[in-house]
């Protein structure tokens, strides 16, 4: 439908009143679209350093030994993970929740900061969704390789079958899981691949010829920059952003579920989707800032990724930590004024026990070390952030592994009372997990635009006006 | 040249900055003369009213995805529990509607978001092609092109004129050849 050419009385607007605009804190104003386009296409076209090989090396070989260890695992069976009678989730559940929850940042940059029109997520939103896809693919495989045979995972899907049809459990937290994570997948993959189409558009028209420009061609679906397609698009994008929030809320409160409706002490807690939600955000914000940091400096893209981007992903660490801390707190408040001998057990365990050096390092990981966020000058400095972001994800993954360990092996009955030691078989799954991990992010930084070029520019394009007249 | 291919043609106007352009649509429209299309490197605010853009019906596609979704998911989960196979787990009861939600939560949220951008790639007509569907090749990248039917526009011999007052950087004319 062609748009009438009778203008509204609203439109007639005179032509030469441009009113000033404030530039913005995020991108310099004197950047050009040009410029973007060239910085964010420098990384695809140009050959990769030898810090990258070196990089993708290491990836790599990390994840062999993973590779290697789960072919053991799978052919040889479960009996190679230190898991027995009481402790039967540990390294893999711990990994698990401590991936998905990485996922969490990604989907937060780009859903929730999308809705409250925060600019500053522009520049790092594409590469934090990247981050959320990959840190969900290795969180699926956990569960998968859990079931010792995992040729047939596809028995977690309601499908009409010839055991029955004997369906599956809806009412088992587990089986949540299921759908929560594919459908977070699918929703995260869409959303990504949504956000790049334009910069697909642009690339193609970038890209002189070639293998490369059809790719470009094909991937970008034909997009023209039309502004009806614009409008359009912008109306999904909020429309899936709006989605994914709630959605990505609802995923790590399933996670804590799985854990809240057991009666395991130290488990069965009401607090646990708020503490697993925000702990999730802030460990996702701390390996956002890893990534981040590392890349910003070998892909030169330090105009895009600034200090001030780091200033407020520091402050939600601040907050979400904060919270972290309390949930801890509380949930001590909670073992003690409940009254429940068991749960009161647990919670003294914990600090005391055998594995109380995993909490301490969880307590001062998580609780203790980003609190000297406070100080501008800490949130400011690019080696502490990098320093305190491994921190949170060394803490974090202790965390899960304290609460999935300390309630497990000393529960209700003292005959059943033992303790779990990983084996090398699941230390080296976790290093190959970490290995899938980068493997990805690095091919990722040379494969796809890891900054959304529309919406910098957009940013950029905004305060510019003011600049040229 | 004749007039079939004449009719077919169009001007491109390219603009630098954002502001020119959204004040030469609004020049163009207010002589009374249709816009065909913008191309542009990202979303113009104002843009929608400045060319009488509509609001989208999309969210009526989201809707309706979720609403399927929440309805499928809901009702085969009653059908699985309560009448093809009930089964006692835990003692509760085979209609555990409570314990259902979370996988119609999931389930409608997956209908709804698969809804939307299906509507959106249909009505946008987007769909991997290797044609080249740009007129102006800057317009993904740096630059924003004003596109005018030539057939619009034939008999306002002032257009140029205007549209270079209004910051326009070059005007071509475009597909004249076709």
């Amino acid at each position: 439908m062609m748009p009438t050419a009778r203008p509204r009385a609203s439109e007639a607007t005179p032509p030469h009143a441009l009113p000033p605009r404030a530039p913005s804190r995020w991108i310099d104003a004197d950047i050009t679209s040009r410029q973007i386009t060239d910085d964010v296409m420098r990384p695809l076209v140009t050959r990769p350093t030898a810090g990258w090989f070196a990089c993708l090396g290491a990836a790599l070989a990390a994840l062999s030994l993973g590779i290697g260890m789960v072919a053991y695992e799978v052919t040889t069976g479960i009996g190679v993970w230190g898991l027995n009678r009481s402790v039967g989730w540990a390294f893999d559940i711990t990994n698990f929740v401590f991936w998905v929850g990485i996922g969490h940042a990604g989907t937060l940059i780009s859903a929730i900061l999308l809705l409250l029109r925060q600019q500053w997520r522009t520049s790092i939103s594409r590469a934090a969704e990247a981050m959320t896809i990959f840190a969900v693919m290795c969180a699926a495989m956990f569960p998968l390789i859990h079931m010792g045979r995992p040729w047939l995972a596809f028995w977690v899907m309601p499908y009409p079958n010839g055991r029955g049809p004997l369906w599956v459990n809806f009412r088992s937290p587990l089986l949540w899981d299921v759908f929560a994570i594919n459908t977070y997948l699918t929703i995260s993959l869409l959303f990504w691949y949504l956000g790049m189409i334009p910069d697909f558009g642009t690339l193609r028209d970038r890209t002189p010829g070639g293998f490369r420009r059809l790719a470009y061609s094909l991937l970008s679906l034909g997009w023209n920059g039309s502004a009806r397609t614009w409008s359009r698009y912008e109306t999904a994008t909020t429309i899936l952003a709006g989605l994914a929030t709630p959605l990505v809320i609802s995923v790590h409160t399933i996670v804590s579920m799985d854990f809240a409706t057991s009666v395991v002490p130290g488990w069965h807690a009401t607090l646990f989707p708020p503490y697993f939600v925000a702990g999730a955000v802030f460990s996702g914000f701390g390996m956002v800032l890893t990534l981040l940091i590392v890349t910003r400096s070998t892909m030169r893209l330090e105009r895009y990724i600034t200090v001030e981007h780091f200033d407020a992903m520091a402050k939600i660490l601040l907050l979400t930590g904060s919270i972290v801390g309390f949930s801890y707190a509380t949930e001590f408040f909670s073992a003690w004024y409940g009254g429940n001998v068991y749960e009161r057990y647990t919670f003294v365990n914990r600090m005391t026990g055998p594995y109380a050096w995993c909490f301490w390092t969880m307590v001062g990981c998580n609780v203790i070390a980003p609190q000297t966020l406070w100080a501008r000058r800490v949130r400011r400095s690019v080696p502490a952030l990098l320093v305190l972001s491994v921190l949170v994800n060394v803490g974090m993954w202790f965390e899960r592994f304290v609460i999935i360990v300390t309630s497990l092996h000393r529960g209700y009955l003292p005959s059943t009372w033992v303790m779990y030691k990983p084996t090398i078989v699941e230390v080296g799954t976790l290093v190959g997990s970490f290995g899938l991990f980068f493997t990805c992010f690095l091919l990722f930084i040379r494969i796809l635009p890891m900054i959304a070029m529309w919406e910098v520019k957009a940013v950029a394009g905004h305060s510019a006006g003011a600049a040229h007249d | 040249m004749t007039d079939r291919a004449f009719a077919g043609g169009f001007l491109v106007a390219t603009f630098a900055d954002q502001r020119r352009l959204l004040n030469a649509v609004r020049a163009v429209r207010a002589r009374g003369l249709r816009v065909h299309d913008v191309h542009g490197p990202y979303p113009v605010h104002g843009l929608d009213q400045a060319l009488g853009i509509r609001r989208s019906w999309l969210p009526m596609a989201t809707l309706a995805g979720g609403v399927l979704g929440l309805l499928v998911s809901l009702s085969f989960q009653f059908y699985v529990a309560v009448f093809d196979w009930p089964l006692n787990v835990g003692g509760k009861p085979d209609n555990s509607t409570l314990a259902f939600l979370p996988v119609a939560f999931e389930i409608t949220v997956l209908g709804a978001g698969l809804a939307t951008v299906a509507a959106l790639l249909l009505r946008c007509g987007l769909f991997p092609t290797v044609r080249e569907p740009v007129l102006e090749v800057s317009a993904t990248d740096d630059l924003f092109a004003l596109v005018l039917r030539w057939r619009h526009i034939a008999f306002d011999p002032q257009l140029e004129r205007v549209l270079y007052e209004h910051g326009a950087r070059e005007i071509v004319r475009k597909g004249f050849e076709s």
